[in-house]
């Protein structure tokens, strides 16, 4: 039996917009084992990145209760959070959210400047490690702003893998790439998978979630299917389908 | 998280804004450089003036008629004419922290040789006078006793006079000159001192015996005031009061009754004269100081910019595990960064400053150490004072509308 990384019970969490009361998650509860891929779908509005954002202990519940890695966050203070963040989380955005004019390394460098037990030359060193796993190894030193979105999603994902965290959480991480680059990030994740790691990949495309071990959809803030998927199609494979493709990460 | 960290962070994100920062900086710099500067100014010409008045000689003490608090009261004639001929020689004889006096009455104007003429003060006072304002004779002899008790018709000449009556280079030992009418004749040369710290050339004058400007010149028997020295100058405070003493046993003033008559020492002569430079300094490092300020809120406000600019780097940091803190600091550090870097070349522009001053306009100047580091701490602490709200604006962002930030 796999440890239970997350787990939600009952969560709410509504906003207060004028007058009004919108309610974007209305009682979310589900549990994700170490080790699984999971991909959260859902239309525009569904309360995805308001679940992500609890989630990655960015934002707190109205109610409920969320249990990550064992520990109980949703009523952690600010700062206790940050240590959460930066110790538990890895975080992947859309938009990649690189510092710009720095160094690949540096930027993957960033989760453990803020961690003061880890010395600097240490630092390095996991940093261009998290940067081989990834593929990036020969391109250590290229600024963010010379790199291509897929390139530049790979030193994120690096970024993420850098402290180690227990889950990894990606929103809409292959939205702003095309197909390739898409599959060919979906394959990281795999890869990634295969390692064993925890991964919770949040997207509103349906096609997605056959790479995945497991599929939660969200409506109106509720979740309305949760399957598990034992056919996991090779994101590898679709690439080799796609026309004129060679092997790989560069174009 | 550590602060070299922090600091790192902070200083490259300066470096990648190098000209933004600098223009800021400049605020900060001639904020800094003016304050020294004028400081550097003003405390020189300060100094200038301490030491040429105690070049006049430090312990000289001044007694004038009239009272020093009646201020713009007109005085009436018998206040200004209370200082006599009795109250010198009893200073004479019962002071013991004075080592020289003199009585003193002056009057100007035209002095007459041959065909030239000039216009000058004489100086009616005794030999102590020669002691007490640092005067020598270079030629000839100073008058005696004698001269003072018969009115003697004798005087002593100061360089630009005997310049001014004797062009062609003439000594001027013996020969008779013509004072208001008074004719005199010339005993002794002065040495040439120049001019003093005021401005006023000091040998520009002749010196005679009292009695024979009172007698000759004037036609009066009062004194228009005494002049002193003290022992040295540590007990000119304790000469001070002993004369008031015995000016006010001898002008039989009660204990409560107000003086007719004030002492005053090279000190106080020296604070009064330093008095209107203070206040100089005082203003323009105001002035200055304002500049200071002012690279201040330039400071803010490039921060406020900075902050705006780097939300989405703010909400990033904050999703990867930086507290409000750690991002209060990085952003302080920055401020700070920019108003002690500002700050140092300030210092480096204003001793620049200074030297050129001095050297090509030629006027006094004494940079103090204490100016420095006061410029130094204030622009510090402006840095931390402008850079804490900004700051404070990117600590308290919320992570996740920063990292939505467009
Ligand atoms: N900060 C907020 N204040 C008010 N309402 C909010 C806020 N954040 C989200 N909402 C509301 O909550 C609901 C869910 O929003 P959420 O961003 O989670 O949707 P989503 O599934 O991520 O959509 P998308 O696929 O477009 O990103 C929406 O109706 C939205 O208007
Ligand atoms: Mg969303």
């Amino acid at each position: 039996m796999e440890k239970e990384i997350i787990k939600l019970v009952d969560i709410k969490r509504s906003f207060l917009v004028g007058n009004e009361v919108v309610k974007a998650l209305r009682g979310v509860s589900f549990s994700v084992k170490a080790g699984e891929f999971v991909t959260i779908m859902g239309t525009s509005g569904s309360g995805k990145s308001t679940l992500l954002n609890i989630l990655g202990c960015l934002d707190t519940p109205t109610s409920g209760e969320y249990y990550l890695d064992g520990i109980r966050t949703d009523s952690m203070s600010k700062d206790k959070r940050a240590d959460i963040r930066n110790s538990k989380i890895g975080f992947i955005f859309q938009n990649y959210n690189l510092l710009p004019k720095t160094t690949a390394i540096e930027n993957v460098e960033l989760p453990l400047i803020y961690n003061p037990g880890i010395p600097a030359r240490e630092r390095r060193k996991k940093a261009i490690e998290a940067l081989k796993l990834v593929g990036l190894g020969n391109r250590l030193d290229h600024k963010s702003n010379q790199m291509s979105g897929g390139q530049q999603q790979r030193v994120a994902i690096a970024r993420a893998l850098v402290n180690d965290p227990v889950i990894l959480l990606a929103d809409e991480a292959t939205g702003n790439l095309d197909t390739r680059t898409s599959l060919e990030i979906l394959a990281l994740f795999q890869d990634l998978y295969k390692d064993g790691r925890t991964i919770l990949f949040v997207t509103h495309n349906p096609e997605m979630s056959d790479f995945s071990s497991r599929t939660i959809a969200l409506r109106d803030g509720k979740v309305i299917s949760d399957t598990y998927n034992d056919k996991i199609k090779d994101a590898r494979e679709e690439l080799a389908l796609l026309p004129g493709t060679d092997d790989g990460q560069e174009r | 998280m550590n602060f070299a960290n922090l600091f790192k962070i902070a200083l490259r994100a300066l470096n990648t804004n190098k000209f933004r920062g600098f223009l800021t900086m400049l605020g900060i710099i001639i904020g800094v450089a003016s304050v020294i500067t004028m400081l550097a100014i003003g405390q020189g010409s300060k100094q200038s003036i301490r030491e040429q008045i105690s070049e006049m000689g430090s312990n000289m003490l001044m007694i004038h008629p009239g009272s020093m608090r009646m201020g713009g009261v007109r005085q009436d004639a018998s206040t200004m004419q209370s200082l006599k001929i009795e109250d010198y020689n009893a200073i004479v004889q019962k002071s013991e922290y004075v080592a020289a006096v003199s009585p003193s009455v002056t009057s100007s104007g035209q002095v007459i040789y041959s065909s030239n003429n000039t216009p000058t003060t004489l100086y009616g006072v005794n030999q102590d006078y020669l002691e007490i304002r640092k005067y020598k004779v270079t030629d000839g002899d100073v008058f005696s006793d004698q001269d003072i008790r018969t009115f003697a018709k004798v005087c002593l000449i100061g360089k630009t006079v005997a310049d001014n009556l004797f062009p062609d280079g003439e000594s001027p030992l013996g020969k008779y000159i013509r004072f208001n009418k008074t004719p005199l004749k010339i005993i002794g040369v002065l040495e040439p001192k120049g001019y003093n710290s005021m401005g006023m050339d000091q040998d520009d004058l002749l010196i005679a015996p009292y009695t024979t400007v009172q007698k000759r010149v004037l036609a009066i028997n009062y004194l228009q005031g005494i002049y002193a020295s003290a022992v040295n100058e540590e007990l000119s405070p304790k000469a001070v009061e002993e004369i008031e003493e015995i000016l006010r046993f001898n002008h039989k003033i009660k204990e409560d009754g107000e003086d007719n008559f004030e002492v005053r020492s090279q000190e106080e002569l020296t604070s009064m004269m330093t008095s209107t430079t203070d206040l100089m300094t005082l203003l323009l490092s105001c002035i200055a100081g304002i500049s200071l300020l002012v690279g201040g809120i330039g400071i803010m406000n490039i921060m406020y910019v900075s902050v705006t600019e780097r939300t989405r780097e703010i909400g990033l940091r904050m999703s990867i595990g930086a507290k409000g803190k750690d991002i209060l600091i990085q952003f302080l550090i920055e401020a700070v960064l920019l108003s002690f870097v500002g700050g140092i070349i300030g210092i480096l522009l204003g001793v620049s400053v200074t030297f050129v001053v001095k050297f090509v306009a030629g006027w006094p100047v004494l940079i103090q150490p204490w100016s420095v580091l006061l410029s130094f701490a204030v622009c510090t602490l402006t840095g931390i004072f402008f850079g804490w709200y900004p700051a404070r604006k990117a600590a308290s962002l919320d992570p996740i509308e920063a990292i939505r930030y467009e």
